[in-house]
């Protein structure tokens, strides 16, 4: 249960702290890189990948994978900080 | 031994596991028929979630689209990836918290209306039977190319088999089988990846491949470059549509894939909160191992076939040309003669015709791969459409036995006798989805599209809301998902499928702000969210138990497992 100390407003508040950070990220590599910036980020080569196309088709993908992880880590880190997790 | 052995032998022993799994993992409550008894290992949950959202569509057709779309393929790479993101980090904790049963659930009780939980049952049920139906096709198509029987008789053997283990086990049975068919699927996508990215670029991981030299030294995407200009395409890695329009697409595919019901519904299934976040993670790994290696596979196909009958004598051409011809899904008609292979851009000279599809299921042969291979490629993708048909049936049957009957009509059902009706509609829905697939409404590709927008439009705004805006009531809730389902619809059914407005006033330079169909659920969800908050303000707040329920399930701790109470 909810320990009596809780302070409801101070966890929800970083808890939102996180997803504006992860989702900015989320946002940069795929609409920002992949598609917004994709002719600009084209210029630059990555070995056989021009960098645009690399981000849209594979970049993004590998982001998306480690931002959740990365939310995992943070969120259970908070719970436990503020002693709301469940085991 | 032949193809046709060989896909006799995997395909048996695949649906073998999947029928032996069913038997073992029975449901016997409407608990275990709709989440799985609450149990599932957040591992096991990414699987299945991989496998629900693997359809057809990603196994089959997506590498082909992408490799006759090239950059502009993206679209579907980002869109059906970055969905997940918003799963995780928006939805799946809360509504694991929330611990109900069905989509509908959340959206009746958070919004304490019966008329809210009706508007989320239509959206569902027209969500699912849309993807359904294109679904069975597939089965039935696969089973059609690989062991020429007819195509119903394929279906018909896909709903038997889906009726077996969605109807007995439930949300049990289906987790269990989506497990295997998530190994059995990526297994079959992987190693003929592996296998031509070796042959085209000496590289074992067809995600480096990708961005390797071919045999002559020059990069894999500059030669595809190099040849698209020489046949008049546009660029491979540079597309054609507008950047508004890419956006737009991604952003509805995106946002629809989190609010597909059929997805969001496998969180409820895990035991814990930490547990949803966890799965969300895995299930978007497992989707990744198949979404970096497709494009790679669009451009290693793409690249053969030019490379195979481009400027080749018509008489010369290898066995698996004929192969498909006798299907149709590939054409020539020697246009000026020559006896050659004319495969350009301008459609007055070019004489090759080629369904995007067999870009995945003739490449195995294409590439000259054991017959073990392409059997491989059919029982794949066997898997990956009867798994998400089963999980779009479990939708539909709970939102029938659940959401209506016992929600609304029946409040006082035993749990024996939900579990009855329960499934009851599965086997009517399998029956529906069936008559789909042998006789699927002409528009099927295009309505698609529809259950992406709509989900985009209708559930993913009000759940969000739900969520992260105490404030948000009853009022607001509704004529949004009402306006943003019908905004989109009404653009969806003018410009996509035609049936009403002025025909020669809906084309293409008709669009507004020339966003296409396909990416007008982004405006219909941008629509759903300004009415939703501006309607909210003219109306009462929600009620002090709804209030505090918010502030509830947005603290991880207490959540106990799903329950219908």
């Amino acid at each position: 249960m909810t320990p009596k100390n809780f302070d409801k407003t101070a966890y929800w508040r970083k808890n939102l702290k996180y997803l504006a950070i992860l989702l900015s990220i989320w946002f940069l590599v795929s609409y920002v890189f992949g598609i917004i910036l994709v002719d600009q980020l084209n210029t630059i080569r990555m070995g056989g990948f021009k960098l645009g196309f690399w981000f849209a088709q594979q970049g993004s993908i590998y982001v998306f994978v480690i931002l959740i992880f990365v939310y995992v880590r943070l969120m259970n880190k908070l719970d436990k900080e503020f002693n709301v997790n469940e085991d | 031994m032949e193809i046709s052995t060989w896909t006799y032998i995997l395909v048996g022993l695949s649906f073998a596991l999947y029928i032996g799994i069913a038997i073992w993992s029975r449901a016997g409550t409407t608990k275990d028929f709709y989440v799985a008894g609450g149990g599932v290992s957040p591992l096991a949950n990414g699987m299945a979630t991989a496998a629900d959202w693997m359809s057809a569509a990603s196994f089959i057709s997506m590498a082909g689209l992408i490799s006759f779309m090239g950059y502009d393929g993206s679209i579907y790479l980002m869109g059906w990836t970055g969905g997940y993101v918003l799963l995780a980090l928006l939805l799946a904790p809360y509504l694991r918290k929330f611990g109900k049963f069905t989509v509908p659930d959340f959206i009746g009780d958070r919004y304490y209306s019966n008329v809210a939980r009706t508007v989320a049952v239509v959206c569902a049920l027209f969500i699912s039977f849309t993807y359904v139906a294109g679904q069975m096709r597939g089965v039935g198509v696969v089973f059609s190319r690989f062991l020429e029987v007819p195509i119903n008789t394929g279906v018909i053997i896909g709903m038997a088999i889906v009726f077996f283990y969605a109807v007995l086990g439930g949300m049990k049975g289906i987790t269990y089988t989506q497990v295997a068919q998530f190994c059995v699927l990526i297994f079959a996508f992987m190693v003929p990846a592996f296998f031509i990215s070796i042959q085209m670029t000496d590289t074992i991981l067809p995600q480096l491949g990708f961005g390797a030299q071919t045999s002559d030294g020059v990069y894999l995407l500059d030669k595809l470059d190099g040849l698209h200009k020489e046949l008049g395409f546009a660029e491979y890695t540079t597309g054609t549509k507008s950047k508004l329009d890419i956006f737009f697409i991604t952003a509805a595919l995106m946002v629809g894939t989190a609010g597909l019901p059929h997805v969001i519904v496998r969180f409820f299934t895990v035991p814990k909160v930490s547990d949803a976040r966890k799965s969300a993670g895995y299930a978007l790994a497992f989707i990744a191992i198949l979404f970096t290696t497709a494009p790679a596979v669009s451009a290693f196909a793409r690249t053969n076939l030019i490379e195979t009958v481009s400027n080749r004598a018509y008489s010369e051409l290898p066995k698996w040309f004929s192969n498909w011809e006798k299907t149709g899904l590939i054409g020539f008609e020697d246009k000026n003669g020559d006896g050659l292979v004319q495969y350009v851009a301008d459609p007055k000279v070019n004489e090759l015709t080629i369904d995007r599809d067999i870009m995945v299921l003739a490449n195995p042969e294409i590439a000259n791969l054991p017959n073990w291979v392409i059997a491989l490629v059919a029982a794949g993708g066997l898997a990956a459409a009867l798994s998400t048909a089963a999980g779009l049936l479990l939708v539909i049957s709970s939102s029938v036995s659940h959401d209506l009957l016992k929600k609304q009509f029946m409040p006082n059902m035993t749990d024996k006798k939900e579990l009855l009706a329960a499934r009851l509609s599965a086997f009517v829905a399998v029956c529906v989805a069936g008559y789909f697939g042998i006789n699927p409404p002409g528009f099927v590709a295009s309505v698609v599209s529809l259950a992406f927008g709509l989900a985009a439009a209708s559930f993913f705004p009000a759940i969000i809301l739900g969520i992260f805006h105490k404030r948000m009531n009853k009022e607001g809730a509704i004529s949004g998902m009402v306006t943003g389902l019908l905004i989109t619809m009404y653009y969806i059914v003018r410009f996509r499928l035609h049936w009403i407005g002025d025909e020669a006033m809906s084309q293409e330079a008709n669009w507004w702000f020339g966003i296409s169909p396909e990416g007008f659920g982004t405006v219909g969800m941008l629509v759903n969210f300004a009415v939703s908050i501006i309607i909210s303000r003219f109306t009462p707040p929600p009620p002090e138990a709804i209030q505090e329920m918010v502030e509830d399930i947005r603290i991880p701790s207490g959540a106990g497992e799903a329950s219908g109470h």
